[in-house]
């Protein structure tokens, strides 16, 4: 080993020790990693499970039992009562005691019968709209679904009513449940690997700042580049262990799908935690307390997170808003995550994510360098 | 051996303010073995009196102070505050009394004046009555001109005047100070202790002062010493003073002989409690009241006279410690005196290196000068230090001292003028330059989370040491500091004598030509800085450079040379010899380097700018 080898190390196995030895470091690697993985598997789902409802029904009629009872075998609903009178319904929603109120008239069974259109109603509670459309998606799949079995049945015999013409078959790829815990999952190993990284190294200059060890390594016979891939590698080893524990986590406890090639997430998320150490060197270099590190490191999270995609697409997004997520590195990681775990991505289909994190990762290592070396001297 | 002091205080008027009683207080650290920080600690302070807390460090000063306000809770036994039981009535008790930590909760990004009214808001002190209480205390402290200032932005000595005016903010019946001129000039420390005794004098309040500096014990009306928990001693100073007359000596050299190489000798010689150099010369304190043992242990032609000196307390304290020591087991003896033979290891060739300092000093700086903004922190100091010199940068804190140090050690841009570090200057110099520098920081800057061991194999590696040689010179460590018991133990965790002797284990294990030392005894109590100049010494006679910042004066007198600082200038260089001389007048013969570098702040003294080469 060169004498450059040897003091890397030696700084190298001084950091791990750090890390291992001071509980606020010890935290941010185990600490967030777990509760993440399961905030975001369990919590955090897009998903309508047990939508509360109440049912009116006017008819009480084999056909309206028929429509009901489709609802009921549907695990997206969950039956909370039956009202007797329209005036419950306000009362119902207004103290949340159910999402919708399914409305079937007297005349339901009757204009069935007689080949009329029927109608029921659907009252949705609205303050969340987002719950309240996709509840009321739900809804409309399984009426659809009753109108193709009924046009069927009586297609033969009743005159006119023949079956609708057109008819849309919906097919999701990748994800054929339309599952979002697959969504949120596959891309939370760049997540945490941002926050481990940014946290362990935003850390590692204002700890030893905060305790004025820092004096004492710069009158040691060390560069400031042997220093700055010193602090570098603790965090890097840090992040990579913990996406890859949570990729196979992923797969194993959550039954997420792994279609593409390991190497391939490797190298992605290799180039994204350069990124990311850079900017959390560059935070580092200029606090002088582990609190501003700290401070600074969330201010950095707080945006990215929201502007990658993570979450809500970017497709959605102002155009100018559109235009500043592509200077966010976790913008990429996302994708080529998801790309690799539900699309089966290799090196060669991650590759438009891949340079765009490499340039970032130039631009945020060579500011680091810069404001190390200037603040150090 | 508890002495009545009835008959030093009979004729105050004074009432009791603090009654402590059979005081006993152990901590159990987890994964250590419990310390008993307090057993059967009992004392009494009046009203109108000031009461000294001395002893060494982990003696239980502050765990007992802490008790008395309220702050922790003993074991067994009471603490009495103004006749309210530290433990029940710990509210009633905390609007009556005041206390200042070691390190005072000053909010560094207010200014003077917002810091005085919070503290006042918090004592809730009438808004009527603030006007004339903050003139008073800004002028005993003398801050008026800096009330506009931010409280961070002002010098070690000004934040502690502030501390104390926010304690007193409310004038209390009982103040408890702990360490309060720990880091603080001579200058700084004269002025903090005219505010206490004003207030007792003229509120007649009841103080009890934990303290290092014998010499402000000495100004105590009683002193209680302190050691491992147990109170060794009570009584006032001249008491303690008159048990030890008899004991003490001073050795006069003899012209041409340095002092240093007297008490060396003298250092751990059986017999021998005690040799400080003093003014030029050596002082000596004996176990038995016994001349003859002084003059045998000097080889012959150093001395040239020894006399019996006036007993001081510390002389008295040294002995104190010393008969509580000795009449334990002598295995825990810290400073086993046998180490004084400093092992003179074969020096690795440098050859080009040391062609370099041979030409240009070790150390060699011209006009040196740093400004921050339109601030200049240092103005144009000039010096040289010779190999194997110990070189002492003095001054009060903000004087400049750890900026020129920082320059040194190529930590900090140099604005204007030279400086040389063994022919280098370090900051254009490659890292193999920094190789043979050893460097101590201010606060004994360790890796607090790792191990002593861990920290001690860090800096050997960092050295470039490996294997045989990196185990070689980590026993030698833990051996001469003494640290083999403490091998395992966290370093944050460690007794502050135990860090300083760490920190200067970590710069001194690549055996470094030249070493660096930030203020390396502040904080640390007697015993210890004695041991610490013991080692500075040997390291010195065995031909090692070093250069030391300090602000205790009397430790100017193991320095061959000094430079002394004022607000970023120099005041005077020279020996101690030559800078006591520089305060020398008819009525003030014989004068210290304290004395001398008070003259010289005040301008009562010239200036002598020798710079330079000696």
């Amino acid at each position: 080993m060169g004498p450059t080898l040897i003091r890397i190390t030696t700084l190298v196995v001084k950091e791990f020790l750090a890390i291992m030895k001071d509980p606020k470091s010890r935290i941010v690697v185990i600490g967030p990693p777990i509760i993440q993985f399961f905030v975001f598997g369990y919590a955090a789902t897009f998903d309508l499970n047990n939508v509360r409802y109440a049912v009116l029904d006017e008819d009480r009629s084999a056909e309206s039992r028929e429509l009901l009872s489709r609802f009921q075998a549907s695990p997206t609903f969950r039956l909370v009562g039956q009202l007797d009178s329209g005036r419950q319904i306000g009362d119902l929603i207004d103290r949340q005691g159910a999402r919708l109120v399914l409305r079937i008239p007297q005349t339901f069974s009757r204009d069935l019968q007689a080949g009329r259109p029927a109608q029921i109603q659907v009252i949705a509670d609205g303050r969340n709209s987002n719950v309240a459309s996709v509840a009321l998606g739900y809804a409309n799949a399984i009426v659809a679904r009753y109108n193709a079995e009924r046009g069927g049945a009586f297609s033969g015999s009743a005159a006119g009513a023949a079956g609708p013409a057109l008819q849309l078959v919906n097919r999701a790829w990748f994800n054929s449940n339309l599952q979002s815990r697959w969504f949120i999952i596959s891309a939370l190993g760049g997540l945490i690997a941002m926050i481990v990284v940014l946290l362990l190294s935003g850390l590692s200059v204002s700890r030893e700042r905060e305790f004025g060890t820092f004096d004492q390594l710069l009158v040691a016979p060390f560069r400031s580049g042997e220093i700055l891939v010193a602090k570098a590698l603790p965090p890097m080893a840090c992040g990579m262990l913990d996406a890859l524990l949570l990729a196979a986590a992923a797969v194993l406890w959550f039954g997420v799908p792994f279609r593409g090639s390991l190497p391939a997430l490797v190298v992605a998320l290799s180039v994204f935690i350069v990124c990311v150490v850079g900017v959390g060197l560059f935070i580092s270099s200029l606090s002088s307390t582990m609190q501003q590190s700290l401070l600074g490191s969330f201010i950095f999270i707080m945006p990215n997170v929201i502007l990658s995609g993570f979450t809500t697409p970017i497709e959605n997004m102002p155009r100018w808003l559109q235009l500043g997520t592509l200077i966010n590195p976790l913008r990429y990681i996302v994708t080529a995550c998801r790309n690799v775990f539900l699309q089966g991505g290799t090196l060669g289909t991650i590759w438009p994510q891949l340079w765009p994190m490499a340039a970032i990762a130039a631009v945020t290592l060579a500011a680091a360098t810069w404001l190390f070396r200037h603040r150090t001297a | 051996m508890s002495h009545s002091t009835d008959e030093s205080v009979s004729d105050r008027s004074g009432e009791p303010v603090l009654c402590i009683r059979r005081l006993h207080k152990r901590f159990a650290p987890k994964g250590g073995p419990p310390v008993e920080a307090l057993q059967d600690v009992s004392l009494d302070v009046r009203c109108g009196e000031v009461v000294g807390l001395v002893g060494p460090d982990g003696a239980g000063k502050t765990t007992l102070l802490r008790i008395a306000t309220g702050l922790l809770v003993p074991d067994s036994g009471t603490a009495t505050v103004l006749e309210l039981d530290s433990v029940r009535d710990t509210l009633q008790i905390r609007g009556r009394i005041a206390y200042m930590p070691q390190k005072f909760g000053l909010y560094e990004d207010l200014t003077v004046q917002e810091n005085l009214d919070l503290y006042a808001d918090l004592q809730g002190v009438e808004p009527a009555a603030r006007a004339s209480r903050y003139a008073r205390l800004l002028e005993m402290t003398q801050l008026e001109t800096c009330a506009d200032r931010l409280a961070g932005r002002l010098s070690g000595g000004m934040k502690q005047k502030l501390g104390l005016a926010c304690a007193l903010i409310k004038i209390p019946e009982l103040l408890l100070l702990d360490e309060p001129t720990v880091g603080v000039d001579p200058v700084s420390r004269r002025e903090l202790w005219r505010i206490v005794y004003q207030m007792v004098e003229q509120e007649a309040i009841g103080v009890l002062v934990a303290t290092a500096y014998l010499d402000e014990a000495e100004k105590c009306h009683r002193v209680v010493v302190l050691h491992e928990g147990r109170k060794l001693d009570e009584g006032a100073p001249t008491q303690f003073r008159e048990r030890v007359r008899g004991h003490t000596f001073v050795v006069q050299p003899r012209q041409g002989a340095r002092p240093r190489a007297i008490q060396g000798r003298l250092a751990g010689q059986p017999g021998i409690i005690d040799a400080t150099i003093r003014g030029g010369r050596v002082r000596v304190v004996t176990h038995e009241r016994d001349r003859a043992a002084v003059a045998r242990a000097i080889p012959a032609g150093l001395a040239a006279g020894i006399a019996a000196a006036e007993p001081t307390l510390e002389d008295a304290f040294m002995k104190l410690l010393a008969d509580a020591r000795s009449s334990r087991s002598h295995a825990d003896l810290p400073a086993a005196p046998a180490r004084m033979a400093f092992e003179t290891h074969p020096r690795q060739a440098e050859p080009e290196i040391e062609r370099g300092a041979a030409a240009g000093g070790a150390v060699h700086t011209r006009g040196l000068t740093k400004r921050f903004g339109d601030f200049t922190a240092v103005s144009e100091i000039s010096f040289d230090v010779q190999r194997g010199e110990i070189f002492g940068l003095l001054g009060p804190n903000g004087a400049g001292k750890s900026t020129t140090f920082r320059m040194l050690c190529g930590l900090s841009r140099v604005s204007g003028g030279e400086v040389r570090v063994a022919g280098r200057d370090l900051r254009r110099a490659g890292s193999f330059a920094r190789q043979r520098l050893g460097y101590m920081a201010q606060q004994f800057s360790l890796y607090g989370q790792l191990s002593v061991i861990e920290n001690l194999r860090f800096f050997g590696r960092a050295y470039g040491l490996t294997k045989a040689r990196l185990a070689e010179r980590i026993e030698w460590a833990l051996e001469e500091f003494d640290l083999r018991s403490h091998r395992d133990a966290t370093a944050g965790k460690l007794p502050g004598g135990y860090k300083q002797r760490l920190a200067m284990a970590a710069a001194m294990l690549h055996e470094p030509d030249i070493l660096f030392l930030d203020e390396p005894t502040s904080g640390v109590d007697p015993l210890a800085r004695r041991d610490f100049w013991r080692r500075i010494n040997s390291f010195a006679e065995s031909g090692v450079t070093v250069v030391v910042t300090t602000h205790f004066m009397e430790e100017a007198e193991y320095c061959d040379r000094m430079l002394i600082m004022s607000q970023g200038r120099e005041l005077a260089t020279g020996t101690p010899g030559e800078i006591r001389a520089l305060a020398r007048t008819a009525s003030h013969p014989d004068p210290t380097i304290e004395d001398a570098f008070i003259a010289l702040a005040e301008g009562a003294a010239q200036p002598r700018g020798t710079g330079g080469s000696p």
